[in-house]
């Protein structure tokens, strides 16, 4: 096979498992969340209730897709399109084995940073654009969570670059062969899930949306596909924010006897059972905790990270 | 910030990961009702086999949604009894209030809720669907018996703990 | 005013009260059964119990029954002491012993006296585990029923039939725990003012047989306030309507007129509301000779629509229509061709009515109980104005006693030492009818005569008063003696020319004599005297004129014209159209009948024998194609003209002068009370989910009410509307008729915000 065959191949393979992945997210969180909960959750629809997420598109897909008169349509229509692409661009640079992946940039890292950083404006955009109370509120929330949240997400990755001596994203898990950054970098890793928490505006951190005090935050308005968009991004987020997680604390793909990708397969799906049990315990914190959190405390952890580890290299 | 707390709730939470789920699997498995289950709402008969409904509104005046709606009749002998009674079950909310205020034990809710309809109209009850021919969870309360009225039950002085009519050209004390 | 202290605080009451009335007055909830404003005290059931302390020292006091001491000066009292409470709570749980376990069967459940009494004494559990006494009950005829176990023996009952009404068939029988309010036998009790029972007794013993046909509770009740049109005193009523039926109709207070009590004509004569013979839906015939047959409304007002273009119409007015009614048919028709629908007697006496009323000073009922002396000349009021002879007979009983009090001072509220003082006394009551009358027994001196002669005894009496004399045996110079030293006199006629006559020349001569004496006339229908304001033809000469198109207003001409007049008048009539809610003689012979919603179904205004326009509400919306006869008239206008109710009162305001003030009689419907209109509902109105569910599960909105501030909702203000709005009794733990102690000014007085309606006549003589 020719290089840009093969380069298709990849790229449709790796988003139609990515979007796969994202489809059957929504049942596993459903039927893991159930079971914490001592229920059950979907299993009506198909064996172990699998095709309730079918049911779920295509229920999606036939809804009215309203846009409300007093929104603002072109941004309205745009917004969901931003948080979802965003998501799936950053797939390009995730290493998911050795020789599988789209594009191996020496970027890697920052075009991921970039790219999430694109899903604020999603947001933002979304709640301004409903014109509605709720969604502004819920937009601003997410504007100041998600930009507070990106500072110390990238001082937090410094140190791993600083250990590995790359942006490569392949670089950074071949620099893990002979020991995970989690180790090194604990502090890191913890400042770094819990930005990714943040940034992925999942509970306990969805201020954004908090369906209890803004009905749906900043996609009160949005109905039919545009709301499911959101609903994917999401969901894409997940899945990038574990997967990063894995390439970078985690070693990727390394690992014995198994073949690479299952091994990264693991690593990913623990971490994204990890966001399921921070939803399915945790409560949501107060606005101001929630920047106080970032600021007071994710802030110099994360300084604090950067300045060990870079003494540490500077005295070896 | 209550780092330990969040750990050790998710600890609990994930902890639950090795337990049965209670969930009843509800058409296939039977869920048990107790008799003092708050489901479909009837009226019931007294001992001997009357209605025990008075009629007298108090049930539909303890309903919190207003779903009840009745009039007040008599029999030849002044016996009262609802001419009509209605229950809107699309609006009831099952919260037993009416039982609680009936004096008679006419009004009982029953262990049975599987009374949906696909429309909301075939959900208003009348008398003749409400009305059962047995006691209910009552069996020996007769109304008539206690009170003073005598609607051709019993006559006046005969109830339970009533002394026979006074003569009141005696003056005897 | 003395100062009392309840609870170390002072407080400011009347002299004259006892200290129950003085503290319910003051907003103070103290339990009591025998008691009753209009009936004073007797002690009976010792229920009222307060403890009174000697001076600010002393902490031990002792307990009083309230009703039966008097206010003085620097009282001290405790209405909240541990002692009174279990006092209390004891006498009622003694009250109840016997009292039967019926309250789901009691027609009194819900706006019981005696449930309420219990309550605020915290009584609730019955220890007592012996047997109840029971009693047989009688037949009280159709009126009332009766359930003798219920009673607790507070002897209102006698006391309001017997001594308050005279009524002579129901008292007390039998001795000690084995006391019997009834009659000596089975039977219709034959007072006219039977009905006052259901209000007076506290409890269930005396309950409204009538209303058992469709019973609903109170609080299920939708009640606007109205007044009864069955006579022309207007006394103040309120409706009470489930389901669309008239449940029942109920006192409304009016201090200057009806005050606590009503007569049976008043409050079981309204059934004509749910009556068989109501027309419900519009009737027309294709052609004389064809039969009456439903059509829509559309149909009806086109066919009545086309008949009165272009054509000479004669409208014939009703004194059982509102005003607005006839107004409304005045401007269609036009002035010339207004007829009063009144038969010549009534014509002629109403129109003397009213010039008389423009001449001379009147008085209200409450005028007429205060009064020293009345006469009555040529009318039985039991028949023409039962209400004003209720009021006459307090006249009679007040006035021996005021003169003994001064002799022997017995407060006027201790009921019982007052009658052992006045005995057989009789006041300055003086009747002379055609024949006997209920009245009589009540009266000084009676006389019986012809017409023309008591005119003559009035003209004898004037003649007495301007010139007195020594001689005293003539009946004519007793009456004008009595007359002269009244500080107040009352003299009461009606219906006949030369009798009424002779009233206002007594009347004048006591005016001339520098004494202050009023002129009562009775008015036979609701609307009679507002109908001769209105000003129109008399209709012995509609029989003469005759037209090709007649409208006839909610009113039968067989039962004001001679048989042959009517028949050879309706036979020339081209087109009949008639208004009307039941069906009479002349709905059957009418070609185009439109259906009019009743008293209890409209709004409207009314003027009563003393001339004060008085405001009705309707008490619920009509049947789809019932309407108010005004809307009906302005419907047949060739455009409509007025949208609401205010519209219509305005436009008659300000087209006749007399009516200036009518749509002063009560707030119009722009009204708000802290922005809401007015619930007709109480806030426990039940069932509206399920009313009418049968139909269609889901509820209809409510009717609009565009006519008045009342709105047919449970929803709207709380707050306690003004005088004309009330549409209940109610205050927090009272939900007796007794909670219209917190409606008054003082207990017994006007109510709060002044009585409704407005006097539309000002008499020339200033009194």
């Amino acid at each position: 096979m020719t290089e840009p065959w093969r380069s298709l191949v990849v790229i449709v393979g790796v988003l139609a498992i990515a979007l796969l992945v994202i489809m059957a997210q929504v049942w596993l969180e459903r039927r893991i969340i159930a079971r914490w909960q001592d229920r059950r959750g979907p299993n009506r629809v198909g064996p172990f209730g699998l095709l309730q997420l079918i049911a779920d598109v295509i229920k999606l897909f036939t809804k009215e897709d309203w846009t409300p008169p007093f929104a603002d349509r072109p941004v309205f229509v745009l917004a969901p399109a931003v948080v979802m692409t965003a998501g799936m661009m950053s797939f390009a640079v995730i290493p998911f084995a050795p020789t599988i992946g789209i594009v191996d940039l020496n970027i890697g890292l920052l075009f991921f940073l970039a790219m999430s950083s694109m899903g604020v404006y999603s947001v933002v955009l979304g709640g301004w654009a409903s014109n509605s109370k709720y969604s502004l509120l819920g937009g601003m929330r997410a504007a100041a969570q998600m930009l507070s949240y990106e500072v110390f997400m990238g001082l937090s990755l410094a140190g791993v670059v600083a250990l590995a001596g790359s942006f490569s994203l392949r670089d950074i898990v071949e620099a893990q062969r002979h020991g995970w950054f989690i180790v090194p970098q604990a502090l890191g890793f913890v400042v770094f899930l819990i930005a990714g928490i943040a940034e992925t505006h999942r509970l306990p951190f969805d201020l954004p949306e908090a369906e209890s005090e803004l009905v749906a935050g900043y996609h009160t308005e949005y109905s039919s596909m545009k709301f499911g968009m959101f609903f994917v991004g999401e969901y894409v987020g997940i899945a990038l924010v574990s997967a990063m997680i894995t390439t970078l604390f985690l070693g990727g793909w390394l690992g014995p006897w198994l073949p690479p990708l299952a091994w990264f397969g693991i690593k990913t799906f623990f971490f994204m059972c990890f966001f399921y049990l921070m939803r399915g315990s945790l409560p949501r914190p107060r606005y101001d905790q929630l920047m106080a959190y970032g600021w007071k405390l994710m802030l110099p952890l994360a300084m604090l990270n950067l300045l060990v580890t870079g003494a540490f290299l500077a005295a070896r | 910030m209550p780092i330990y707390s969040a750990l050790r709730s998710l600890w609990h939470v994930f902890k639950h990961t090795f337990r049965r789920p209670i969930t009843v699997q509800y058409p296939e498995e039977r869920p048990r009702i107790p008799p003092r289950w708050r489901g479909r709402i009837i009226l019931s008969r007294d001992p001997a086999g009357g209605e025990r409904c008075v009629a007298c509104y108090l049930c539909s005046a303890a309903c919190p949604v207003g779903c009840i709606a009745l009039q007040a009749a008599e029999d030849e002998h002044g016996r009262r009894y609802p001419a009509f009674f209605r229950i809107n079950f699309s609006r009831c909310i099952f919260c037993g209030y009416c039982e609680e205020a009936c004096p008679t034990r006419a009004i009982q809710l029953t262990p049975d809720f599987e009374m949906c309809e696909y429309d909301r109209q075939n959900l208003v009850y009348e008398k003749e669907d409400l009305l059962i021919s047995g006691p209910g969870k009552y069996p020996d309360y007769d109304f008539y018996r206690v009170a003073g009225v005598a609607v051709g039950v019993k006559d006046k002085g005969a109830g339970e703990r009533e002394l026979p009519p006074v003569d009141v050209r005696s003056l005897l004390p | 005013m003395p100062v009392i202290y309840i609870d170390d605080q002072p407080y400011e009451v009347a002299a004259h009260h006892n200290l129950l009335h003085a503290c319910l007055g003051l907003g103070f909830d103290i339990p009591y059964f025998c008691w009753h404003p209009a009936l004073g005290s007797v002690g009976a059931c010792r229920q009222c119990a307060v403890k009174v302390f000697r001076d600010e020292h002393d902490r031990r006091g002792q307990i009083v029954m309230s009703c039966m001491t008097p206010v003085r000066d620097g009282l001290r009292l405790t209405i909240d002491d541990p002692d009174v409470r279990r006092f209390r709570a004891t006498i009622i749980e003694w009250l109840m012993v016997n009292h039967p376990h019926d309250c789901p069967v009691c027609d009194e459940g819900g706006h019981c006296h005696l449930q309420d009494m219990t309550v605020m004494t915290g009584h609730n559990y019955r220890r007592h585990r012996f047997a109840k006494r029971t009693h047989r009950n009688q037949d009280l005829g159709p009126h009332i029923h009766h359930e003798m176990n219920r009673c607790i023996q507070c002897y209102r009952c006698v006391r309001f039939y017997h001594d308050y009404a005279g009524g002579k068939d129901l008292n007390v029988f039998g001795a000690h725990h084995h006391v019997y309010f009834g009659r000596h036998e089975s039977g219709a009790l034959e007072s006219e003012f039977a009905g006052n029972l259901v209000e007076v007794c506290p409890t269930g013993v005396f309950t409204d047989k009538p209303a058992r046909r469709y019973y609903a509770r109170k609080w299920d009740l939708q009640s606007a306030p109205s007044v009864c049109g069955q006579c022309g005193v207007g006394c103040n009523v309120l409706f009470n309507e489930r389901y669309g039926k008239l449940v029942r109709v109920d006192n409304r207070y009016h201090y200057e007129i009806n005050g606590y009590f009503l007569c049976d004509r008043g409050r079981f004569g309204h059934d004509f509301v749910n009556g068989e013979e109501r027309i419900r839906r519009p009737l027309a015939r294709e052609s004389r000779g064809a039969s009456l047959r439903e059509t829509s409304a559309d149909d009806a007002l086109s066919r009545a629509t086309q008949a009165v273009a272009g054509r000479r119409v004669i409208g014939i007015g009703s004194p059982r229509a509102s005003l607005e009614a006839n107004f409304a048919l005045r401007e269609l028709v036009g002035a010339d061709s207004f007829y009063l629908g009144l038969s010549d007697a009534e014509f002629k006496s109403a129109n003397l009515s009213l010039a008389l009323l423009r001449e001379l000073p009147t008085a209200s009922l409450h005028e007429i109980e205060t009064a020293d002396a009345a006469l009555v000349l040529g009318e039985d009021l039991l028949t023409t104005a039962p209400r004003m002879a209720l009021a006459l007979r307090q006249l009679a009983r007040r006035q021996p006693t005021a003169e003994s009090i001064v002799a022997c001072p017995v407060p006027e509220w201790n009921d019982q030492a007052v009658r052992e003082l006045v005995q057989q006394q009789k006041g300055s009551l003086f009747s002379a009818t055609p024949g006997p009358t209920k009245l009589d027994e009540d009266a000084a001196a009676v006389y019986y005569g012809e017409l023309d002669e008591i005119a003559g005894l009035g003209l004898a009496v004037a003649a007495a008063v301007d010139q007195p004399s020594a001689e005293t045996d003539s009946l004519a110079t007793q009456i004008a003696t009595a007359l002269r030293n009244a500080k107040r006199a009352v003299i009461v006629s009606g219906g006949n020319e030369a009798v009424m006559q002779a009233a206002a020349a007594v009347v004048r001569a006591l005016r001339r004599a520098g004494r202050d004496a009023a002129l009562c006339l009775t008015q036979p229908e609701g609307d009679t005297l507002g109908l001769a304001m209105l000003g129109g033809r008399a209709l012995s000469e509609v029989v003469r004129d005759g037209a090709e198109c007649v409208i006839v207003l909610e009113n039968d001409l067989f039962a004001r014209l001679p048989e042959a007049d009517a028949t050879a008048f309706l036979e020339r009539t081209k087109t009949l159209i008639v208004l009307d809610h039941s069906i009479t003689r002349t709905t059957a012979r009418a070609d185009v009948v439109l259906p009019a919603a009743t008293i209890a179904e409209s709004t409207g205004t009314f003027v009563n024998y003393e001339g004060r326009a008085q405001r009705c509400f309707s008490a619920f919306a009509p049947q789809p194609d019932v309407r108010e006869s005004w809307r009906w008239l302005d419907a047949l206008r060739s455009s409509l003209f007025w949208p609401t109710f205010d519209d219509v009162c305005r436009a008659m305001a300000q087209a006749v002068p007399a009516f200036a003030k009518a749509p002063d009689a009560a707030p119009s419907a722009a009204f708000r009370q802290i922005g809401n209109k007015i619930p007709r509902q109480s806030p426990r109105f039940s069932g509206r989910t399920a009313i009418t569910a049968q139909l269609n599960v889901s509820e209809p909105k409510p009717p609009d009410d565009p006519d008045s501030p009342l709105a047919f909702s449970m929803e709207g203000s709380r707050e306690q509307p003004p005088p004309a709005l009330i549409a209940r009794y109610w205050a927090p733990g009272w939900n007796s008729v007794q909670a219209l102690n917190k409606f008054q000014q003082e207990i017994g007085g006007p109510l709060r915000g002044g009585d409704p309606g407005v006097r539309l006549i000002e008499p020339e003589a200033k009194p």
